[in-house]
């Protein structure tokens, strides 16, 4: 597991939740709630392991509910089993591609409040459910589509400041080299 | 290795759901509290933007530009001259209407008096100290004419020494010119209030000489009021004149002579009564 990396998705996700619940100034002008965890998590599940996900999952889930009035540890499920589904099947998945990040990151942001909906009804809560919600739905999945990519890009550039980079390989071959003269 | 990540997936699946169902099981109170708990974690966040509002808040006030400063220092220094402008009017007005009920008040203590306002319109450029005119002329003013006392509420100010048809000019206490009969203190006694010795410097203040009674520097004291005597026909008896400063013997020892502050405030004469004598 690259802990420095698992570092920083749990740092994002502990700012995300607080910034969540802090400013509301983009909650006011769109109407809809903007959340970084789906987007978060696909990165999580396609860059770390299973634990980074859990702990992803697990805390990030936690940090959200405590600022929410959902019940907490709602959003723990939905968010892992994004994650789940992504690891379980990373290895088909086109990860470097931005085009593929985007339609993981539209699924997951559509499928996380799907997920805490169903959850919320079965535990015998009742959303409030209207039009509207279908507009915080719609601006959900998309925020998800266009977060993911910049996560990508984001991670990409904390990971080449705070790591070394890696050595370039040499041209360079001694069972090619061509000896020049007599033997 | 492949088992092993499956085993290590599955637990860990295993794991977070059963810790899901654990916290979706909590009674609703110890699930509020574990929330609070949890929700602790951002305090030093919360502090955090709190702090940073403020002190954006204040690097806001520090920010402001220089411009709009200079703007609206401008602007304040426009509003404070209009306003001081406008004080100084109301103070004005203040004082023209206390002078006017001091007046009205006098006019109603003598009824016997024959008084009638005027208005100081103009001062004497070279002799402003002992010479003003006022609006009441022969034509303005019934009964107008020469030698008329002329005072306010305080006391007497002056005599009327020409008559226009508009205007009038009146010779102030303290001209040399002008001499007055008075009665200095409790004892009434006579003297002649003149041109004080120093009216060049001090115009309110008037000699008062020849006062009668060998013992008169005895029985006249500082704060004993002066007024008219009513001899000479000009001034009726009775008008105050002033109050007494100071009590010395001249001549060696002949006479004795007094220094009297005038109660009318000479140098602030705006309205004015003229007594209309017969």
């Amino acid at each position: 597991m690259n802990w420095l990396n698992t570092i920083f998705i749990l740092a994002l996700a502990y700012l995300a939740a607080f910034l969540e619940g802090r400013f509301g100034l983009l909650r006011d002008i769109l109407g809809a709630q903007i959340t970084l965890l789906p987007a978060l998590m696909v990165y999580a599940s396609l860059t770390a392991g299973i634990g980074a996900v859990g702990l992803l999952a697990v805390c990030g889930g936690l940090w959200r509910d405590s600022l929410s009035e959902d019940p907490l540890g709602v959003s723990i499920l939905p968010l892992f089993m994004i994650g789940f589904v992504i690891l379980w099947k990373r290895e088909l998945l086109l990860r470097e591609n931005r085009f593929a990040q985007m339609a993981l990151g539209l699924a997951a942001g559509a499928a996380f409040p799907l997920g805490t909906l169903f959850l919320l009804m079965n535990l015998g809560r009742e959303p409030l459910l209207g039009w509207n919600t279908l507009w915080q739905w719609a601006v959900g999945t998309l925020a998800g589509g266009v977060l993911a990519p910049m996560l990508f890009g984001l991670f990409g550039w904390t990971r080449r400041a705070f790591e070394y980079p890696a050595m370039k390989q040499s041209s360079f071959r001694e069972d090619r080299e061509i000896k020049r003269g007599r033997q | 290795m492949g088992e092993m990540l499956k085993k290590q997936h599955y637990t860990i699946s295993v794991l977070v759901v059963l810790l899901v169902v654990a916290l979706l099981s909590l009674p609703r109170q110890t699930a509020d509290r574990l929330k609070l708990a949890i929700s602790g974690i951002f305090l030093p966040l919360f502090g955090l933007a709190a702090s940073s509002q403020e002190a954006v808040a204040k690097s806001n006030g520090v920010l402001t530009p220089r411009e709009e400063l200079l703007r609206e220092i401008n602007a304040l220094r426009a509003s404070n001259q209009l306003l001081t402008l406008q004080l100084r009017q109301a103070a004005g007005i203040y004082r023209d209407d206390e002078q006017l009920r001091q007046m009205l008040n006098f006019r109603r203590q003598k009824p016997s008096w024959n008084l009638q306002p005027a208005r100081v319109i103009a001062r004497d450029p070279e002799t402003w100290w002992r010479c003003v005119w006022i609006d009441a002329g022969s034509r303005t003013m019934a009964g107008m004419r020469t030698n008329l006392p002329v005072l306010t509420a305080d006391g007497l100010v002056g005599k009327v020494v020409n008559v226009g048809e508009t205007r009038s000019r009146v010779v102030l206490l303290g001209d040399p010119g002008l001499r007055v009969a008075v009665l200095v203190g409790p004892f009434a006694l006579n003297g002649t209030a003149a041109a004080g010795s120093s009216w060049m410097r001090e115009n309110n203040m008037i000699d008062i000489e020849n006062l009668s009674g060998e013992d008169a520097d005895r029985t006249v004291h500082p704060g004993d009021e002066v007024a008219t005597w009513g001899a000479g026909g000009v001034f009726p008896a009775g008008i105050p004149v002033g109050r007494v400063v100071d009590v010395a013997r001249r001549e060696y020892g002949t006479t004795t002579e007094a220094r009297a502050r005038i109660s009318a405030h000479l140098d602030a004469l705006q309205n004015v009564w003229v007594m209309i004598l017969p």
